[in-house]
């Protein structure tokens, strides 16, 4: 067993080496090494996998993933100086800027989707969620399909609004909808009683219940629209960069060090104001951590 | 930079089922429109009015109007969008009961339609009042030596003239509202730039999505443009200063 392992691993090394060390850089790699930084784009209310502590510092499970590669990249273009840019981004804006070579590497709450793989590419699945819908515990709705008749709110460019459409349709239920511009606007409209739910990836859902005034006042539905996983969005068509991120990425997670980074964000309280959310792993998260693998939905 | 453009996007149908993207921005274009044209009447009725009562005798008036102006152009629109939309009905508890039955889209047009329409009025009652300020001092004094009361010397003598001057700026103004409309899309109205930006989050395909729009919005401001000049060269007094180009 470890004979075959060490196998694998000398295998690999001789594989990855001679690659790495004769082909000439290109794409993403070639640019850090030519500009001497690496700019990571990263979301400000995505709890916690990117967002802004009290000192309006970016922190997160995604940027802690993310400073990983980072290392990566440090030791394998032999720069242990290298600078590293962070960028706000938007969930409207981060595919543009990822073109546009703004950012080089995306570390929030990404949904890898076989439409978005058309445009871009992504890094090993470090989390998947079940998109549900947080709602106030005396409005009486324990299900989806209570929701008939309601008003919904749901921010505006993200995936679960095709997916609200198209269960509706199934469900044979009506709602009327209306878009919050970012996460904490969409919940602004379920805590102001302007919408009875808020449609949402599970995660960002307790995020904005544990953040909230009265995080009592708010259940989040067991029902799943649907599951979809998380990735770090990188350019397409960068085969080095790529290797490189399921590289640095993988080997967190095969190591098992991606528990104790999951537990400091997702089972310990976190900042700004040391709320925990109790959010152990899943069984599709712990199936993504066994078997690192950047499929999509 | 490795774009690849697709323009066939605007023929796919949309995620919502039914719909192709191209009716989506259609749709947007029906929003944008809509809440142009009500805020235009709004902002006109309301910014001439003030305009005029910032140079009227007196206090009281000037005073008010001035007050008026300096809250509504002084806090950012993006602010004030998200006052009317979110804070107002906070405050008024019957507002709030009424908007929980009503459609939410109901709600968010009034909101946009209101908050654009009260911004640009103290824009144009600026120009409206720089319009009156810039005719000669003796209109005001003719009109009073022929008997006419403060009222008729505005009716008939100094607005049909102040009008005219500012119409080159109000045009200005007409265009700028209607790209401000974009800012609706802050409290979910489903307008052009929402719906632009929407097709760019379920395709990725952005820059065909904005060019799309950025088109539509010249062709909107030109029309807005060339609308106001037909009205400026109709209006003109021959051999007045704003003769037009004639």
């Amino acid at each position: 067993m470890k004979a075959t392992r060490l196998l694998g691993v000398v295998l690999a090394a001789a594989l990855i080496a001679p690659a790495a060390g004769a082909a000439e850089l290109a794409g993403t790699l070639k640019k850090i090494k030519e500009t001497g930084a690496i700019t990571l784009g990263h979301r400000e209310s995505s709890i916690p996998f990117a967002y802004l502590d009290g000192h309006q510092k970016p922190v997160g499970y995604a940027i802690d993933l993310c400073m990983k590669v980072v290392e990566a990249v440090k030791a394998e273009l032999g720069m242990p100086d290298l600078e590293v840019r962070m960028q706000p981004v938007t969930s409207a804006n981060r595919i543009p800027l990822m073109q546009n070579g703004t950012i080089d590497l995306e570390c929030g709450s990404t949904t890898n989707s076989l439409q978005r793989q058309e445009q871009v590419a992504f890094g090993p699945t470090y989390f998947v969620v079940n998109i549900t819908a947080a709602v106030k515990k005396d409005s009486g709705i324990r299900t989806l399909a209570d929701l008939n008749g309601r008003t919904i709110a749901t921010s505006s460019g993200t995936t679960s609004v095709p997916l609200l459409k198209h269960y509706e349709r199934t469900a044979k239920i009506d709602v009327k909808e209306i878009y919050g511009r970012d996460h904490a606007e969409s919940f602004l409209l379920l805590a102001n009683d302007r919408a009875a739910a808020f449609v949402m990836d599970d995660i960002l859902l307790a995020g904005q219940v544990a953040n909230s005034r009265n995080p009592q006042d708010y259940v989040i539905l067991a029902e799943s629209l649907r599951s979809e996983p998380y990735g770090m969005m990188l350019r397409k068509d960068d085969p080095q960069f790529k290797a490189l991120v399921d590289r640095a990425v993988g080997a967190v997670m095969t190591s098992g060090e991606i528990r104790k980074i999951y537990a400091k964000w997702f089972t310990s309280p976190i900042p700004p104001r040391g709320v925990n959310l109790n959010f152990p792993p899943t069984p599709a998260i712990e199936g993504a951590f066994a078997e690192p693998n950047d499929r999509g939905v | 930079m490795n774009y690849h453009w697709n323009w066939g996007v605007f023929l796919q149908e949309a995620p919502e089922g039914g719909v192709r993207y191209w009716e989506l921005l259609v749709a947007g274009l029906g929003w944008t429109l809509a809440v142009s044209c009500l805020a235009w009447v709004i902002a006109l009725a309301a910014g001439v009015l003030v305009g005029t009562l910032r140079t009227v005798p007196g206090r009281l008036l000037p005073g008010l109007a001035a007050a008026w102006v300096e809250l509504f152009r002084n806090v950012p629109l993006l602010v004030q969008m998200f006052l009317w939309y979110f804070v107002l009905p906070e405050l008024l508890p019957p507002l709030k009961r009424l908007l929980a039955d009503a459609d939410p889209t109901t709600a968010q047009f009034a909101a946009a339609v209101l908050c654009l329409g009260l911004f640009t009025s103290a824009r144009i009652a600026e120009q409206v009042r720089a319009g009156i300020r810039s005719l000669p001092r003796g209109q005001r004094e003719a009109a009073a030596a022929v008997g006419l009361t403060t009222a008729q010397a505005y009716r008939h003598v100094l607005l049909p003239m102040a009008l005219r001057i500012v119409v080159p700026p109000l045009t200005s103004e007409a265009m700028n509202l209607i790209k401000n409309s974009s800012v609706a899309l802050t409290i979910g109205l489903a307008e052009l730039t929402f719906r632009a930006r929407e097709l760019g989050e379920y395709t990725f395909s952005y820059f065909e999505a904005f060019t799309a729009a950025t088109l539509i919005y010249v062709a909107i401001a030109m029309s807005a443009n060339r609308a106001m000049a037909w009205i400026e060269r109709r209006v003109a007094v021959p051999g007045y200063i704003a003769g037009g180009g004639r």
